[in-house]
């Protein structure tokens, strides 16, 4: 890796004073399972790496049962699927994190840090989309909340401007009786980039979907929030002729590539099988809450 | 380029070194300590063969940064024999021919050391998990985990024989 500067400041305030003062040539840096790749490939440069693993707001998860969860941008992976709180109240999320690579990345990746990245593949996005989350990001001239559907937007870039950093994502509260799921197709058992990620989150009222939410990965040139689908499903029960047409509406608005993960047609099959599975597990889960 | 001091403690060692920070913690470990058991595959974070513990945690050393280092504990392959008497781990991977090459070794070893650490009774497809993060060329994966799971019973059996004494 070429020269670089290394700094880790312990508070939101200096991290943002280092970042502005550099600009486009500071990152942040969390986990390093992008970032130090990207660096020894020359894919992107940088001359100061910001540590914010030392910044005690970032590395905090609190969840309150009527405020929602906060999750620090810095938060690794494995104490997400640790959390008893998260496998209770987010289990799409929290099986998303337990998904990411190996247990050696999980344990020093996270979750904003997956989201910063901006990978239209990353696993995590498509199911913090799926409950509405919400990115909190502090800069030089304030702060502002970004809804993570529209925080990142070509792959490898977000609304990040410099001198700006993610510092939590901000999840509601799970309404009664809602719950969520997420699912991704690889070849292999572990440790591949998703051909197709899709995360649900589903509230019922009764056996009917009160609100439905579907965020989708790989299928196109970023993560997306998928509204038809899922508007289509309101009113209404998740029997198969439902499920089925949720899928296909999905298929209609996924835009993937065709690349050596996999080809459009195939892509386009599995995210409406993975759109069916994802909305009845979510379902079957938020009956029982 | 700066030299940052960095303090840690490595195999139970108080360890100071300098390091630049573009030096990961992999570089470090195998150029500025010589110690060479955790090996070089990747440099991508895909194969493992540089697992290390830090603060009780597997990580890709290849993707830490030395001057990260500072204040952890950190096991790496070297610290698992105890004065020269291999672990039960070290010595079930030898009675079930768990290596060819060997240089995906102590990357497993410490995977797996980490997945008994805190499962000593994992299942078949819980050791399948833990170790998903280490690729082996050589063996086809099956005399390792049979060497895992073999671990855990006896380290199980041993823990029992203690508490009865």
């Amino acid at each position: 890796m070429h020269a670089i500067n290394y700094e880790a400041p312990s508070t939101i305030d200096q991290a943002v004073a280092i970042l502005k003062e550099h600009g486009e040539n500071a990152r942040p840096f969390c986990g390093g399972t992008d970032i130090i790749i990207q660096l020894r490939a020359g894919v992107r440069r940088t001359s100061h790496l910001v540590d914010i693993k030392k910044i005690k707001e970032l590395r905090t998860l609190s969840f309150d049962a009527k405020k929602g969860l906060r999750l620090g941008a810095a938060v690794p992976c494995i104490e997400i699927s640790e959390s008893d709180v998260m496998r209770k109240h987010y289990p799409g999320l929290t099986e998303a994190a337990h998904l990411i690579g190996s247990l050696q990345i999980q344990n020093r990746a996270s979750v904003g840090g997956n989201l910063c990245n901006g990978s239209p593949a990353a696993d995590t996005t498509p199911a913090l989309i799926a409950l509405g989350a919400r990115a909190r990001v502090v800069g030089p001239v304030g702060e502002r909340e970004v809804p993570v559907e529209s925080f990142v937007i070509s792959p490898g870039r977000t609304v990040l401007k410099p001198g700006e950093l993610l510092v939590e994502l901000l999840i509601p509260a799970p309404a009664p009786h809602s719950s969520d799921a997420y699912l991704r197709f690889i070849p292999r058992n572990e440790m591949d980039i998703a051909v197709v990620g899709v995360g649900a989150s589903v509230t019922l009222d009764g056996d009917k979907v009160k609100a439905a939410r579907i965020g989708l990965g790989a299928v196109a040139a970023t993560p997306l929030l998928e509204t038809k689908a899922a508007d289509v499903l309101i009113g209404k029960k998740l029997d198969d002729a439902n499920l089925e047409a949720a899928g296909r509406l999905v298929s209609e608005v996924c835009r993937p590539i065709d690349d050596m993960r996999g080809t459009i047609e195939f892509r386009l099959h599995i995210a409406a099988v993975l759109t069916r599975r994802a909305l009845t597990i979510a379902a079957e889960r938020a009956k029982k809450i | 380029m700066k030299k940052t001091l960095v303090e840690a403690t490595i195999n139970g060692e108080t360890v100071e070194f300098l390091c630049e920070p573009r030096q990961s913690l992999l570089e470090t470990l195998r150029d500025v300590l010589e110690l060479t058991g955790s090996k070089e595959g990747c440099l991508t974070g895909d194969c493992g063969a540089c697992t290390v513990i830090v603060d009780g945690r597997a990580v890709d050393s290849c993707l830490m940064l030395g001057v990260e280092a500072q204040g952890k504990t950190i096991s790496t392959v070297e610290g698992l024999a105890t004065q020269g008497v291999l672990s039960v781990l070290q010595n079930k991977f030898l009675e079930h021919a768990s290596l060819q090459c060997g240089i995906c070794t102590p990357g497993f070893l410490i995977s797996a050391k980490s997945l008994l650490d805190r499962n000593p009774k994992p299942t078949e497809p819980e050791v399948r998990y833990a170790l998903a993060g280490n690729l082996c060329r050589c063996t086809g994966y099956d005399k390792i985990v049979k060497a895992v799971l073999d671990a855990a019973a006896d380290i199980r059996g041993q823990d029992k024989s203690k508490s009865a004494a």
